[in-house]
């Protein structure tokens, strides 16, 4: 474990990735305390007399949106739908497809065959798409695009799970546990899920910037959470045509998502340069 | 090679089937039912059980799936619930601004990625490499209706460069494609830089070097030819990351394509038009992962078929 933190911390772009999301994990969590506003209120001077939104200054930091709210304040909540959506939308997405992956790779036969033939045809279906008809068809909120986001989601992660499993699978150490008796269960979980921890970790990670970008893609289409929970990308829908005068309202959830999508990408690539095995030593 | 061919066709039908089995299982979770739709409120029971008949709603399910796959493979999607015509030929209508924008998006994200992955590559290890590869991450990371609209402001607005949006010229291209290309472009910067890392251990180039042949030309004369290989076949996936983009990029730029026709179908929820653009969408991948199948093994015949 020390060995891994000192590879990782060589890499000066996946600690600052890690930071990055350490601010945003803080100012989300205490974004009740932080926020100098209401995120929903309407403040009466939040407009111009002209019923504009205000530039970014004293009195509010990041400018007010078309509604007169204040965006800063918008913005740390916002965080919190990204980060909850983005950790635990990935995070069911990682366990169906573990799972699927662990199950097909290792079991094969039917019903590998029939997990592995549902993932293509899963691939088949533009993610984002399939996310939007599932979530014009239901009602969407909260619960429904987590639910949407992993049901597209877990693809890409079961099938490098599977391939993984398929070449644990023959390894002499497995063959030996069946011969002492260890059942499918036992070797599933004790045997083969441990070696695939580094590859999960990996995958999690990389994971959950897609999802950030998914669920801004969403909200920004009008189908993500509902108003008024804040979310970065119904931000920016709600003041896309008013953008030439307010550019601000645009950029500055923009770079919210940007930031937060880079950071998870930049370590989910520092650690699959300090844990893959195959990848030590390469530049 | 004929039996492999065969065998991806099959596969392809098949996905293509299983397409058809998930679209018609959708239209099931839709809550509104179309016969109270149809009959409006104060319709009689028996106006009721004459509509589900016309509809054919009384039929059993394997039936009315079979019929909804006749209607799929003549190119019948339904009607659109607002525009009150036919979802296939609003479709086709809207296709050609979307091929051609797709078609501008692969020649950017190529011109981006391409050569950026072969100066990484050559570079490998020194702060240039770093840099380059930084910024692939920040093209896969921005979201691109963030970048569209960036580009819009700057380029657009502020300096006057290009049009606001729309379509008709060449210069009204330029700004979408981008927006559509850079992500694939960051993307294939890292595929290049490292199929030509690979490549650039082979003893050929080894051998090239050793006759003192200048490093640019080992690159590009050996490296490149071999190092391209594995990136050619990718370009048939990339109709698929497209069609998810072109949804956003089209609304942004007002772009009158097949992507603007889904977003107001969002707007309205109309959703024989979401669930038609979503099938002729999974029909493009599988074209595209079937075509990116086909040519692998024609440019790179170490690619063994299966």
């Amino acid at each position: 474990m020390g060995g891994f933190w000192k590879r990782f911390r060589r890499d000066r772009l996946a600690v600052f990735g890690l930071v990055i999301i350490a601010i945003l994990v803080g100012a989300a969590l205490l974004a009740p305390w932080l926020a100098p506003y209401d995120p929903s209120e309407q403040f009466f001077d939040g407009l111009t007399l002209e019923g504009a939104p205000l530039p970014p200054g004293e009195r509010f930091w990041f400018g007010t949106d078309t509604n007169g709210r204040d965006q800063f304040s918008r913005l740390l909540y916002g965080a919190r739908t990204s980060l909850l959506i983005g950790i635990v939308a990935n995070g069911i997405a990682v366990l169906i497809g573990t799972t699927l992956g662990l199950v097909a790779g290792y079991v094969r036969g039917v019903l590998g065959a029939a997990i592995m033939r549902l993932t293509d045809l899963m691939m088949a279906f533009p993610a984002l798409l399939l996310a939007i008809a599932l979530a014009a068809i239901l009602k969407p909120g909260l619960n429904i695009v987590i639910l949407v986001i992993a049901l597209v989601n877990w693809v890409q992660i079961a099938r490098v799970i599977y391939t993984e499993t398929v070449g644990l699978s023959q390894r002499e150490y497995i063959e030996a546990a069946r011969a002492m008796g260890a059942g499918t269960a036992r070797i599933l979980l004790r045997h083969l899920l441990p070696h695939l921890v580094p590859t999960i970790i990996v995958y999690a990670t990389l994971g959950i910037a897609t999802t950030v970008l998914l669920e801004s893609m969403l909200s920004f289409l009008g189908r993500g959470v509902q108003p008024p929970t804040p979310a970065w990308g119904m931000m920016i829908f709600e003041s896309q045509s008013y953008f030439l005068n307010a550019p601000w309202l645009v950029f500055i959830p923009g770079a919210a998502i940007l930031i937060l999508a880079l950071a998870f990408n930049l370590v989910g690539d520092g650690l699959r340069d300090v844990l893959d095995p195959t990848q030590r030593g390469r530049g | 090679m004929l039996a492999y061919l065969t065998k991806r066709l099959v596969a392809s039908l098949v996905i293509l089937l299983g397409v058809s089995v998930v679209t018609f299982g959708l239209t099931f979770m839709i809550p509104a039912d179309p016969v109270a739709m149809i009959a409006g409120r104060n319709s009689t029971p028996e106006i009721r059980e004459q509509i589900r008949h016309q509809l054919g709603l009384d039929r059993p399910l394997p039936e009315r799936y079979v019929r909804y796959l006749g209607r799929l493979v003549q190119g019948d999607l339904g009607k659109s619930y607002a525009r009150k015509s036919d979802v296939g030929e609003l479709i086709a209508s809207r296709l050609p601004p979307t091929l051609l924008l797709m078609l501008a998006a692969v020649i950017a994200e190529l011109l981006i990625g391409l050569p950026a992955g072969i100066y990484a590559a050559s570079r490998r290890g020194r702060v240039s490499d770093k840099t380059a590869m930084t910024l692939s991450f920040i093209s896969v990371s921005t979201p691109q209706f963030v970048l569209g609209l960036t580009l819009i402001y700057v380029f657009a607005y502020l300096l006057g460069w290009f049009p606001l949006g729309g379509y008709g010229s060449f210069s009204h291209l330029i700004l979408p494609a981008l927006t559509l290309g850079l992500a694939g472009g960051g993307w294939y910067s890292r595929m290049m830089r490292s199929s030509m890392i690979e490549v650039l251990r082979n003893d050929y180039i080894r051998t090239a070097r050793a006759k003192g042949m200048p490093e640019w030309r080992v690159i590009l004369k050996h490296g490149l030819r071999n190092a391209i290989l594995p990136i050619v076949a990718m370009i048939g996936l990339d109709v698929g990351i497209f069609m998810s983009g072109v949804v956003v990029v089209e609304n942004v730029f007002g772009w009158p394509g097949v992507g603007q026709l889904m977003w107001q179908a969002i707007q309205s929820l109309d959703i024989p038009i979401i669930m038609g653009v979503t099938i002729v969408a999974a029909c493009f991948i599988v074209i595209g992962n079937l075509i990116a199948d086909m040519i692998s093994p024609l440019i790179d015949p170490r690619i063994a078929l299966r």
